[in-house]
């Protein structure tokens, strides 16, 4: 029995760490710049393939990872600079469109470049499996969740106590009063867009090893980081945090105990009751809207 | 807008759908023609509670999917009759808009995006897997569509259905607008607060055009699935409903001429677009991007704009 609920903890943990550090890309993205990133979830997929074209041209696993890590930051780059940029007074609808054009042509490339084959590589420190009270853990698991807490504490860093951190949150707070005492909001939006790809390329990374990846894994890992960042209440980082761990282990729990073959839909019901209950996810701030 | 234009437009829809069969050369033709035809009238729909009301909807294929599926399991295993499957899968998909919407309608901007989105997915997968009914990932035939004894058999028998579902789709929407229901769901549009102090109970209304857009959705939904002999699951994903959208935003937003206009082009890009081997997403994805960069508001509005002529007489 515990040795059961053990398993589908740690296994719920594992994917919620990576739905978390999508939710914080959702988060930050929507913080600094009011739009919803639909192609956030292409970072996890683009982070993983280019992880295994690396590994697969010979390049050794650290720096392969650091590769497309940082190529995975510079096409959040270029996509506030071709698609964000040039549309920034467009409706928030328009701005939906157009991440989602923008996933579609990242996907595509990927497609042609690397093929639509299901790829993985070896985990970081072999498949020796570690038995905790019956349940048994990966490796690759400890993998994900220190590294995911690591950056969590970084981006807490980087939020509280440097002067970069502190312009991208008072530009989420109200972007003309950034303006007046000097932040170029301009590089804010650049820096948010680069270090929530960032983000979700180390997720795609690290969970490559355990569930595989190929060119279109990125809309449901995506979509379920969306589910996690608005059941974090949108816009707090320690929500999307929280939020990701909850729709990972919630999802866990049900596949385990209720039924596998609706894995996929237990988050959307999820957050519909949240949403219904409680509008503004379990986490979010009370806000009055002026008119 | 005044009657006389009104009548012109609906007329020169006629004349289009009455001398286009001269100009299709084969099925293969009509065919893209019965699937745009399809289109426009979930996008005319898709654009009242899009356009007109504000509201956005990333989950609109579920409803398609429950009528298609409906129009499939229910002659198959159930032996109704087509007609009956329709209604049921109509009121079906009008009952579970009916029943989320006020919850749903409470909610703005990206919640509301999340929560439609959340119940299109939950649709699609309910679909995928209760395979013994619905033939999960492969999919299912559907009986012909049958009328008294009549049944309606090959693509020029369904254009003319289509043409005469087209058109009187084109004439509701147009009298729906300028219906005091189509200017209490501007008003709201325009600001809810005012429209709440003018006496527009907001939410019914949403949830009023929402339960309609699903209704007319799970119809075309049925339609699809008897025209094309079968039905597969990816008739009611998520890309379809981000195809929809897609078809609202880029004909143009709260504009019905925007609404054919955009089912038409992005109905035929994808065929255009086949002879890209392989690049036909990227392209897909780039034209999204220009279009949305460089004409947000859609193409009629942003045309009629152009061309001088008063953005509000485009409704």
């Amino acid at each position: 029995m515990l040795s059961q609920f053990l398993q589908f903890l740690f296994s719920g943990i594992t994917v919620g760490a990576t739905y978390a550090l999508a939710a914080l890309g959702f988060t930050l993205i929507y913080n600094a710049s009011n739009v919803i990133n639909f192609a956030q979830g292409e970072f996890i997929m683009v982070g993983g393939m280019l992880a295994f074209f690396f590994m697969q041209s010979g390049i050794p696993m650290p720096l392969a990872i650091l590769l497309a890590i940082a190529i995975s930051a510079l096409v959040g780059i270029l996509l506030v600079k071709l698609a964000i940029e040039p549309a920034r007074d467009a409706e928030v609808v328009a701005l939906i469109i157009i991440t989602l054009g923008a996933s579609l042509v990242i996907r595509g490339v990927i497609q042609i470049w690397l093929g639509k084959g299901v790829h993985s590589y070896p985990a970081f420190s072999g498949n020796e499996p570690i038995q905790i009270a019956g349940a048994t853990l990966l490796p690759q698991s400890l993998w994900v969740l220190a590294i995911t807490a690591l950056v969590v504490v970084a981006l807490w860093y980087f939020f509280s106590r440097t002067l970069a951190g502190k312009a991208i949150l008072a530009t989420s707070c109200n972007r003309l009063a950034a303006q007046l005492v000097g932040i170029n909001t301009q590089r804010v939006l650049l820096v948010s867009f680069a270090l929530s790809a960032a983000l979700g390329a180390i997720g795609g990374v690290l969970l490559t090893p355990i569930t595989l990846t190929s060119y279109d894994v990125g809309i449901m890992l995506g979509l379920k980081g969306f589910v996690a960042a608005v059941v974090g209440g949108l816009g707090s980082g320690l929500g999307a945090v929280l939020g990701g761990l909850l729709v990972g282990i919630i999802e866990a729990m049900a596949a385990g105990y209720i039924s596998s073959a609706y894995k996929d839909a237990i988050p959307f019901i999820l957050i519909l009751f949240i949403l219904f209950f409680m509008p503004r996810g379990i986490f979010g701030a009370q806000v009055t809207e002026r008119v | 807008m005044n009657a006389l234009k009104r009548h012109c437009a609906l007329m020169f829809l006629a004349g289009v759908l009455l001398l286009l069969p001269l100009a299709l050369p084969n099925n293969y033709y009509y065919d893209i023609a019965i699937h745009m035809a399809i289109n426009a009238i979930i996008v005319l729909g898709l654009n009242l509670l899009i356009g007109f009301a504000g509201q956005i909807s990333l989950g609109h294929a579920g409803f398609i999917g429950i009528g298609a599926y409906a129009s499939a399991i229910l002659p198959t295993h159930f032996g109704w009759h087509p007609i009956f499957a329709m209604v049921a899968g109509a009121a079906m998909a009008s009952a579970i808009a009916a029943i989320v919407a006020r919850p749903i309608f409470r909610l703005k901007g990206h919640y509301l995006a999340m929560a439609t989105l959340g119940l299109g997915i939950i649709i699609a997968i309910v679909i995928k897997n209760e395979a013994a009914y619905t033939g999960g990932p492969d999919g299912m035939p559907v009986a012909a569509l049958g009328l008294m004894g009549f049944s309606i058999s090959g693509e020029k028998q369904w254009y003319w259905v289509l043409a005469v579902m087209l058109l009187f789709s084109f004439w509701a929407a147009q009298n729906l607008i300028d219906s005091p229901f189509g200017r209490a769901l501007r008003a709201l549009h325009g600001s809810e607060v005012a429209a709440q102090v003018m006496g527009v109970d907001i939410v019914r209304y949403k949830a009023a055009i929402f339960v309609l857009s699903a209704f007319f959705a799970s119809l075309m939904g049925s339609v699809t699935a008897h025209y094309v002999g079968f039905v597969a699951p990816n008739i009611a994903d998520f890309f379809h409903s981000i195809e929809l959208m897609i078809m609202v935003v880029i004909g143009g937003m709260a504009s019905i001429y925007g609404s054919l206009i955009g089912a038409v082009l992005l109905t035929a890009l994808p065929q255009a677009l086949s002879t890209f081997e392989g690049w036909e997403t990227v392209a897909y994805g780039s034209i999204l991007l220009l279009c949305m960069i460089f004409m947000p508001k859609g193409l009629v509005p942003t045309l009629a704009a152009r061309f001088g002529r008063n953005d509000q007489e485009e409704h």
